[in-house]
């Protein structure tokens, strides 16, 4: 064989091998590629709190009711409710006709056992269920909770967005342990996960389901409403390099970026066929959580000096950049645009800022320049590592005796379980960006807890927190319960377990020919090509 | 021969075990644990401490190892703490998006880098060789990352030749196999070609001065003769080495070329265990990696009989 032949065969070789791309222009219609913000790796939502397994389950798992635009419950698999016995008696029928993955009808046995399960791993369904007395499948298509005292926002807490959420699955999956992850993903939602098709840390892949059946119900908002499912099949790919990312987006390789950085969405905002709407209505706040075991900021004058020195501004700016559209200033322990939301006692967040007075209050508070440990992560560009710089150069402006550890998110949060005083690795300050979600109620608020130990890492302890959140639990009417959450923001701006820094609205990156996306995180109903 | 070989293999489990014991005293004494990542921010220390019984993570050190240790006799790396995964069923997928990166960076390294070092010792001192070695001094000094994003605007966005990222299974045709790996494997070739192309031309000049040389030029032959035929195979020696010492470094720069370019191989999967601390994703890897690395350097300890006899094992 002489060198042309050589040559001439190699190229026939090479182009024998060039296939058609694997989809088609029409199959690539009905397919939504979109880039989650992290890697998929828990497959039990009663196992996680983190948002992606929460995503996740909203994907395979339909509630039995969701929550509109007002934060009010609608029926989802639900048809409707009953209460009875001056409220100490909820009856909830299900709708007709609606299957598991598996094709078996979703009985009233199975919700049990699933509410059941998910009140061993969220708080509000240990709250829940410790006002049940009893919850039985009255017949196929009905359950019933018989409640020691009247508890009026059930239907709502059934239908909270917050993780854990009380996601309807199989009863021979919801048997399973709570200690124990669930391998079956027989679902009831929207969405089938493709199993076969997974690969850690790069894909996850959802098809349609088929016998899906939305709920007739018109009332539309956060998880209410019909699910319509307008893709044969999404795929999440994770792209963890963010500058490939908004590539991804240009070259139309990929449709949607969940969580974009703040220097991704500058980039992507100079191409016409790039959305960046908010990524939600509900805004992710940003608090600085303050450890009150030890010196010394377990003296509340000290906690209450810091803050004539906190601009919420320079906070927000530091994660949203400095388009006033994507942040709020002069917000509290309640995300702003919900219906707990209110001023009441953040007088000394606004006005001038002023370090000079809050370094006059240290003084007079006490403070003999104990050491102040900072616990920030290093490697959340995205969130908590900007707070904690722009945290690091308050609290040093202010003379503190500070030490700031900046480590990787694994370490911060294994860090932030030390209990000990700072000389054996325990921690003062630390700053955080919480899903909106999580903080619509004092029922999940985990800021506005009180109850020492058994808090959220920070452990303070405010008796007064507790009660009036007991209160606001059995409290009858909306007003009344807006009043008493108030009243918390009011004793939280008092008693300081956390620092609010100002709420920031995550926006999204995706295709303009992607239209009615729900703006509830990253939900994948209703949102089709246009 | 055989022997030799067989000696060496058998002297890896040693080495097998002290990288084991070492990656896993790390990880123990590392901050931050799997079950903490799991639990999510909402979690209750109380829902942590459910979840590290259930991984067996609350166990003592010498327990956790000691079973690691009875898994790895039965030939069984354990099982992912998040996903439940076995852990040779995670490499399984991987292995073939890194190889395929590996492979075209080698090959694309030694067709590119030897003859420029062969052509800079050739015209040495000349305008050729100075630009050669100006280019590699670039070459080595611009991190992997940047030399990636700079591909990648100009191929992808720009010039639109080339997707941006991601991996096509070579099943699924040549082409679109190989258009997704092109930029991975001229990013991750960059500091390799350098490398190889500075030791070629080293190593050559040394050949070059040689009597033999001198006496093949005096017979007569011409210089492509004299350069490729006589003194690269004399030559060759020391730019195997560098072949061999480089791997490493190729192991090292596949974890920043796959998260550049999306490719789900087996850097991508290291970095994303140690983030996660998914332990026994991490301990495979290493011992994988190390065993590889060990091979490798056998490899090339072989190869050197072939390329000068007088080498003998």
């Amino acid at each position: 064989m002489d060198r042309r032949s050589f040559i001439k065969a190699g190229a026939a070789a090479a182009l024998a091998g060039i296939s058609a791309p694997a989809l088609s222009q029409s199959a690539r219609q009905k397919v939504l590629r979109f880039v989650p913000y992290t890697d998929l790796t828990i497959f039990d939502p009663m196992w996680s709190t983190v948002d992606i397994t929460r995503d996740y389950g909203y994907m395979i798992y339909d509630t039995l009711f969701g929550l509109d635009a007002n934060f009010q419950p609608q029926p989802q698999l639900a048809e409707g409710l009953l209460w009875g016995d001056d409220g100490r008696s909820c009856t909830i029928t299900l709708r007709s006709n609606i299957t598991f993955h598996d094709g078996e009808p979703i009985r009233a046995r199975d919700c049990v056992a699933s509410l059941k399960r998910w009140s061993q791993a969220a708080p509000m369904g240990a709250t829940l269920f410790a006002l049940t007395d009893e919850l039985v499948a009255v017949d196929d298509r009905t359950l019933r909770f018989r409640l020691k005292r009247p508890f009026p926002i059930l239907p709502a807490v059934l239908g909270q967005l917050s993780a854990p959420v009380p996601l309807i699955m199989p009863e021979r999956v919801a048997q399973t342990d709570v200690k124990t992850q669930i391998t079956d993903r027989t679902g009831s939602g929207p969405f089938k996960f493709k199993a076969d098709e997974f690969q850690l840390g790069n894909l996850a892949v959802f098809e349609k389901f088929q016998g899906y059946q939305p709920t007739p119900s018109t009332a539309r908002g956060l998880t209410a409403g019909p699910k319509m499912v307008h893709f044969d099949r999404v795929e999440w790919r994770r792209i963890p390099d963010a500058s490939t990312a908004a590539a991804a987006l240009q070259t139309g390789d990929v449709d949607w970026i969940g969580g974009p950085t703040s220097e991704t969405v500058e980039l992507l905002a100079g191409f016409k066929d790039v959305d960046l709407p908010r990524l939600e209505d509900i805004p992710s706040m940003a608090m600085m959580r303050i450890n009150a075991l030890h010196a010394p900021f377990n003296n509340k004058k000290i906690r209450q000096a810091l803050l004539p020195a906190i601009d919420q501004a320079e906070f927000c700016m530091s994660v949203a950049g400095t388009n006033p559209q994507n942040f709020a200033t002069g917000s509290g322990f309640f995300p702003p645009g919900t219906a707990l939301a209110s001023d009441a006692g953040l007088d000394p967040l606004k006005g001038p800022r002023s370090i000079e007075k809050a370094r006059q209050l240290l003084k007079e508070a006490g403070y003999s320049n104990e050491r102040v440990r900072l616990l920030g992560a290093a490697d959340s560009p995205a969130s908590t590592t900007p707070l904690a710089q722009v945290a690091a150069d308050m609290l040093g402006k202010l003379g503190l005796n500070l030490d700031i550890a900046l480590l990787d998110n694994a370490s911060v949060a294994q860090r932030r379980r030390s209990e000990e005083p700072i000389d054996k690795g325990g921690w003062s300050l630390s700053c955080w960006l919480f899903p909106g979600t999580w903080f619509v109620d004092p029922g999940t608020n985990i800021m506005l807890r009180g109850n020492g130990r058994n808090a959220w890492f920070g452990w303070p302890t405010i008796p007064k927190l507790e009660e009036l959140r007991d209160a606001w639990l059995n409290s009858p009417s909306s007003d009344d319960r807006k009043r008493i959450a108030q009243e918390m923001q009011v004793v939280g701006m008092d008693e300081l377990p956390a620092i609010p820094l100002g709420a920031i609205y995550r926006q999204t990156a995706l295709k303009k020919y992607l239209v009615d996306r729900v703006p509830t995180a990253t939900v994948f109903w209703n949102i089709r090509r246009g | 021969m055989l022997a030799y070989i067989l000696k060496r293999i058998l002297a890896t489990i040693p080495v097998m075990l002290v990288v084991a014991l070492t990656v896993f005293s790390l990880l123990f004494l590392a901050p931050g644990d799997p079950a903490t990542m799991i639990a999510g921010d909402q979690a209750s220390a109380a829902d942590i401490e459910r979840i590290r019984q259930s991984l067996g993570l609350d166990q003592p050190f010498l327990v956790q190892f000691g079973k690691w240790l009875w898994r790895l006799v039965h030939f069984d790396l354990g099982n992912s703490v998040f996903t439940g995964q076995p852990v040779t069923t995670l490499m399984a997928e991987r292995v073939g998006p890194t190889v395929s990166v590996m492979l075209l960076t080698l090959l694309l390294s030694i067709c590119i880098a030897v003859p420029l070092g062969v052509v800079a010792a050739s015209k040495s001192g000349s305008w050729i060789d100075r630009a050669i070695m100006s280019v590699s001094v670039v070459g080595f000094s611009v991190p992997l990352f940047v030399v990636g994003y700079i591909l990648a605007w100009t191929f992808s966005l720009k010039l639109q030749w080339l997707p941006p990222q991601g991996y096509t299974p070579l099943a699924e045709g040549l082409w679109p196999w190989l258009q997704r790996l092109i930029l991975p494997a001229v990013t991750l070739g960059f500091v390799y070609i350098v490398l190889i192309a500075r030791i070629t031309r080293a190593s050559m000049l040394e050949v070059l001065q040689q009597d033999y040389v001198r006496t093949a030029r005096a017979k007569g032959l011409g210089p492509r003769s004299v350069l490729f035929l006589h003194a690269l195979k004399n030559g060759a020696v020391p730019v195997i080495t560098v072949i061999g010492i480089g791997f490493a470094a190729l192991i090292g720069g596949t974890v920043v070329t796959e998260t550049v370019f999306t490719i789900p191989g087996m850097g991508r999967l290291t970095v994303d265990a140690i983030l996660r601390r998914d332990y026994p994703v991490i301990q495979g890897l290493v011992l994988v990696f190390s065993f590889v690395y060990v091979l490798v350097n056998l490899a090339v300890d072989l190869i050197y009989t072939l390329v000068d006899p007088r080498i003998r094992y």
